[in-house]
């Protein structure tokens, strides 16, 4: 610390106790939500302290799900979005690897062609597509199938543009020694560049893990068997179904259970996230 | 762009760039592709009836006054996001960078909103301002205020920037705090010595020496707001009420989707695509400059 | 332990299904989720368990737009399911779409299944007839706006009879505020309460060629001075607090069943929800009668949605849908689908059987729908109503209706500005659909 002031401190502690409470405070009342039943929860004011049906609704949502959507249990629309969001992640972190790599270490023909090409792909949302690439999703067969639902959301060039960023630091000394003992390009790929990018690559996980995790729309329009339903889209359903009220406790249970593995998954990997995350983008 | 030092031409980067390739061509420009032919179709929902006609959705679109009040609208928007997420990510690092205890702590507990789907964030905040229902709209009442976002458009957007704002804290937050921590703590103890306040030092030294990260983020949150916020949007507002909060990307889904308008929503999509490369293009140039640095 | 219940029981279903590989399997894709789509699970199960030709599969694909959106998409991908069930105003889209869809009456006569129109009641099946008419669709969960009343609030304000014109209505509302109400009334669904039943139950048109029944060259007129002055009247007793708007679809029901409004507007269908939700007294009574337009009311138009058959299935497909629709049809069914749900029952036969069996007498106004509905013969203009784009043009209508409430418009440039508005909509259509 540069000086001791302590009330400037004791104000930095309480604007960020604030700033927690603030971004806390939505989630504390999903909560609370999802440990009351259905009768409180149509009555004004709602509470703000937990009830006691909790594991009541937990048991409601996990195993028996939420009225018929055949009733899909929340446990299996959770299995379904964990296979989305992994093969979402390791699919795209493997491809773009790859085409990172050729990009940035070799020169053959169209390479700037090639580059542009993945480059325009940056930041297109599915939704903006939707229509067209469901067609061909579905000319390819590809309907109720993980295949459908993770190879078009795999086409765009975050991660590729990200790993480009990453092997643009790395010195070239790092090459020229690897040629020195006669390495060759897979070799390298292998050896150095892989090691050296591990933290990008955990980083990149993460960011893909709930980029997989957190679709709706496209899950939405292309499964039509309810054992392929990810939670997601399963919580947004419960919102609105036709002529009947919203059942608040068990939505809210659901979005507690939609919410989780992805905060997980950032939390117990925080440290390379942040560190992969601010260290390359910037 | 390419290594100094680098592998001669082979078959091997076009092996490598094979996949890539691949999926861009099959699930992007086939469908990107259909999507600009589409724009000059007028055509029913089905697909029985088709009519070339060129330019007339783009004309339509140019004439239509609630088209050209959602450009506006999701200006307003963007800029909305990015100022309030990002003024409130710069106050929480810069109290984070003053203190010295438990910054893993706050770190870990301001993160996590950034893992939370925008469709279920959107819920969230429906249900915490739901009129009847909702914790926030019920302490308004009771202080005289009538919440209704169903009904008042100013509030429907307050909601949807509040909750993608929400959203958005977390993501400026790590990038700001790692900002201030590279300054280097020489600079800031000279400015200590001399006599500069803290809040003075931040505005003299701190806040000039992060404006490359803080003009980064802002390109990154308007393209946030652009187009991930689609699921808050449509877990809150549906784009209402009367049109409020209908951003572009929504404006794509409403017509194309719920419309089945195809033409008209492909020809937006198109002019998406066109605002999406420009956006692309500056950003591109500016990380490449700052690359070279 | 409920784990391996699970697992066993997919396993059991799984070597069912590998067991009985013969059966035609038919697709439904369908809008009802909640308790209601537990109920079309249950209906899917008992109409496979009556017969071992068909197993019916039913899909819950989302709301309504979702839905039929979903089912347009998949016809152009050739991915279509058997049937799709698809609300109310998205009629014309699929009437219009005349290779993508395969009429009931038709599809009864290609499979040589014996089918009788007349056992239908008339006002749910004219909506969905051709003019010569023909059964386009088979209405599957209709439900008409009633009004909805709390009888404890009732009892306390001192008033005796629910409301039966719009100004006993809002003299009713008075009183209810006087004993401590903050809400007299509100409503859901605007434009299909407010406008399309407003003017079917004053025998009024919302639109030309006989609501667009005649032809897809129409346009609306429901900027008429009887719409325009109910409406500004609404939105005149918003200040006192007699009227309490609450959201486009079903959202205000909170309103009433959390006791705030005395008085609700809205679907027969939310017998369910109120009936689990509300903790006190409340009875159904027909929608007021506006004494200034009409002096008796005509009769209600249904909402709700009917089951599509799409084409480009192979043909013992179709067999299994026709057996399926009558299936559907049948007294028994209609009857418990009615009682459970607040829906109206299709059939006269049903609506005999509930009465049979007491259903009416232990719940009183459960009939009410019914009663609207078959109040008189439909005329032109309370058939029902055919625009195309009308998904949209719904919307526009609650944008409108909601600058109207909002204070931003009077009741005369809401309506004017939602008929210039959903005109060009209808031309696009007449266009695209040429």
């Amino acid at each position: 610390m540069i000086e001791n002031r302590p009330l400037v401190t004791a104000l930095a502690y309480l604007t960020l106790i604030l700033g927690v409470g603030i971004v806390a405070f939505p989630i504390w009342i999903t909560f609370v939500a999802a440990t009351h039943d259905a009768v409180r929860m149509t009555q004004v004011p709602l509470p703000l302290w937990p009830g006691d049906q909790f594991f009541a609704n937990l048991k409601t949502v996990l195993f028996e799900g939420v009225g018929g959507r055949n009733a899909t249990p929340v446990w299996l629309m959770m299995t379904n979005s964990l296979i989305m969001a992994m093969m979402i992640a390791v699919g795209k972190i493997v491809i773009s690897l790859m085409s990172a790599f050729a990009i940035v270490y070799f020169r053959f023909p169209f390479r700037m062609g090639f580059f542009w090409m993945i480059f325009i792909t940056l930041m297109l949302p599915v939704e903006v597509r939707i229509l067209p690439t469901f067609e061909v999703v579905s000319n390819l067969n590809m309907l109720n199938s993980y295949w459908g639902m993770t190879v078009p959301l795999i086409a765009s060039a975050t991660a590729t543009f990200m790993f480009r960023q990453v092997f643009l630091t790395i010195p070239d000394e790092m090459l020229e020694a690897a040629r020195v003992d006669g390495a060759g390009p897979m070799r390298f790929f292998w050896d150095i560049l892989i090691p050296l990018s591990r933290t990008n690559i955990a980083a990149l996980f993460v960011i893909l893990f709930i980029y997989g995790w957190n679709q709706y729309l496209w899950p939405l329009l292309i499964t039509t068997d309810s054992g392929y339903f990810t939670v997601v889209m399963g919580m947004k359903q419960m919102l609105d179904s036709a002529e009947q009220a919203p059942e608040w406790h068990l939505i809210m249970m659901t979005a507690l259970m939609a919410m989780l593995p992805p905060i997980i998954v950032v939390l117990s990997m925080q440290k390379m996230f942040v560190k992969g995350l601010t260290e390359t983008e910037k | 762009m390419l290594k100094r030092v680098h592998f001669g031409p082979s078959l091997l980067p076009f092996l490598l760039v094979a996949p890539q390739i691949a999926v861009t061509l099959v699930f992007f420009m086939w469908p990107a592709g259909q999507a600009l032919y589409q724009s000059f179709l007028i055509q029913d929902a089905f697909g029985f009836s088709t009519e070339f006609v060129w330019f007339e959705n783009f004309q339509i679109l140019f004439e239509d006054q609630y088209y050209l009040a959602s450009f506006q609208r999701t200006a307003i928007f963007s800029l909305s996001v990015a100022v309030m997420a990002m003024g409130f990510a710069l106050v929480l690092a810069a109290m984070v960078d003053r203190i010295v205890k438990g910054v893993m702590a706050f770190q870990t507990l301001l993160i996590w909103p950034y893992a939370v789907a925008p469709v279920v964030a959107g819920a969230l905040w429906v249900f915490m301002f739901d009129p009847t229902l909702g914790i926030f709209a019920y302490a308004l009442n009771t202080i005289g205020y009538d919440w209704n976002h169903k009904l008042n458009g100013n509030e429907a957007m307050l909601l949807v920037v509040l909750a993608a704002t929400w959203k958005q804290i977390a993501y400026n937050f790590l990038f700001f705090v790692a900002a201030i921590q590279s300054i280097p703590k020489s600079l800031i103890e000279a400015a200590a010595i001399d006599g500069a306040g803290p809040m003075r030092r931040f505005w003299t030294i701190i806040f000039p020496l992060i404006t490359p990260t803080s003009f980064f983020l802002l390109v990154v949150n308007i393209v946030y707001a652009f187009f991930d916020t689609f699921g808050i949007i449509h877990a809150i507002t549906q784009g209402g009420p009367a049109k409020a909060t209908e951003i572009l990307v929504y404006k794509v889904y409403n017509d194309g989707f719920i419309g089945l308008d195809l033409g008209g929503s492909a020809a937006q999509s198109v002019i998406l695509m066109a605002i999406v490369i420009v956006i692309t293009v500056i950003q591109f140039r500016f990380i490449e400059r700052k690359v070279e640095y | 332990m409920r784990i391996s219940k699970y697992i066993l029981g997919a396993v059991t279903a799984a070597s069912f299904a590998t067991g009985a590989y013969a059966q035609v399997e038919i697709q439904w894709w369908h809008a009802m989720g909640g308790a209601n789509g537990e109920r079309v699970d249950k209906i899917a199960a008992d109409f496979n368990a009556s017969q071992s030709d068909y197993v019916v599969v039913p899909s819950y694909k989302g709301n309504y737009t979702e839905t039929m959106t979903a089912a347009v998409a998949a016809f152009r991908a050739h991915e279509q399911p058997d049937i799709v069930q698809v609300f109310e105003v998205g009629t014309a889209t699929m009437m219009a779409a005349k290779g993508a869809v395969y009429p009931i009456t038709e599809l009864m006569a290609d499979t040589g299944t014996p089918f009788d129109q007349s056992v239908y009641l008339p006002a749910v099946v004219s909506y969905y007839q051709t003019p010569d008419g023909d059964l386009l669709s088979m209405p599957f969960n209709s439900s008409t706006p009633v009004l909805w009343y709390n009888k404890d609030a009732f009892k306390k304000a001192g008033i005796e009879n629910p409301p039966s014109t719009w100004d006993e209505l809002n003299a009713d509302a008075q009183k209810l505020l006087d004993s401590g109400m903050t809400c007299g009334y509100s409503f859901g669904w605007q434009s299909w309460v407010m406008i399309e039943n407003y003017s079917a139950w004053h025998n009024l048109p919302i639109g030309t060629r006989e609501n667009g029944f005649a032809g897809t060259d129409t346009e609306f007129t429901f900027n008429n001075d009887a719409v325009v002055n109910r409406l500004q009247s609404v939105a005149d007793s918003q200040a006192k607090g007699i009227f309490k708007y609450g959201g486009r679809r079903g959202d205000s029901l909170s309103l009433f069943t959390s006791g705030e409004c005395g008085m609700w507007m809205n679907s027969s269908a939310y017998y369910g929800s109120i009936k689990s939700q509300a903790e006190f007294d409340f009875g159904q009574t027909m929608l007021p009668l506006d004494t200034d337009v009409a002096d008796a009311p005509q009769n209600s138009i249904i909402g709700g949605a009917t089951l599509w058959v799409l084409r480009g299935q192979p043909e013992d497909h179709y067999k299994g849908v026709a057996a399926f629709m009558k299936y559907l049809s049948q007294p028994e069914v209609q009857a418990w689908w009615h009682q459970e749900t607040g829906y109206v029952p299709i059939t006269t036969a049903a609506a005999d059987l509930s009465r049979e069996q007491g259903f009416y007498e232990e719940n009183p106004g459960t009939d009410t729908a019914i009663k609207e509905l078959s109040l008189n013969p439909p005329t032109p203009n309370s058939r029902g109503l055919r625009f195309g784009n009308f998904v949209q043009i719904r919307d526009i209508i609650n944008e409108e209706m909601e600058a109207l409430w909002a204070g931003d418009k009077t009741a005369r440039e809401a309506m004017d500005t939602a008929v210039e508005r959903g005109n060009a909509l209808l031309a696009k259509f007449a266009r695209a659909n040429r």
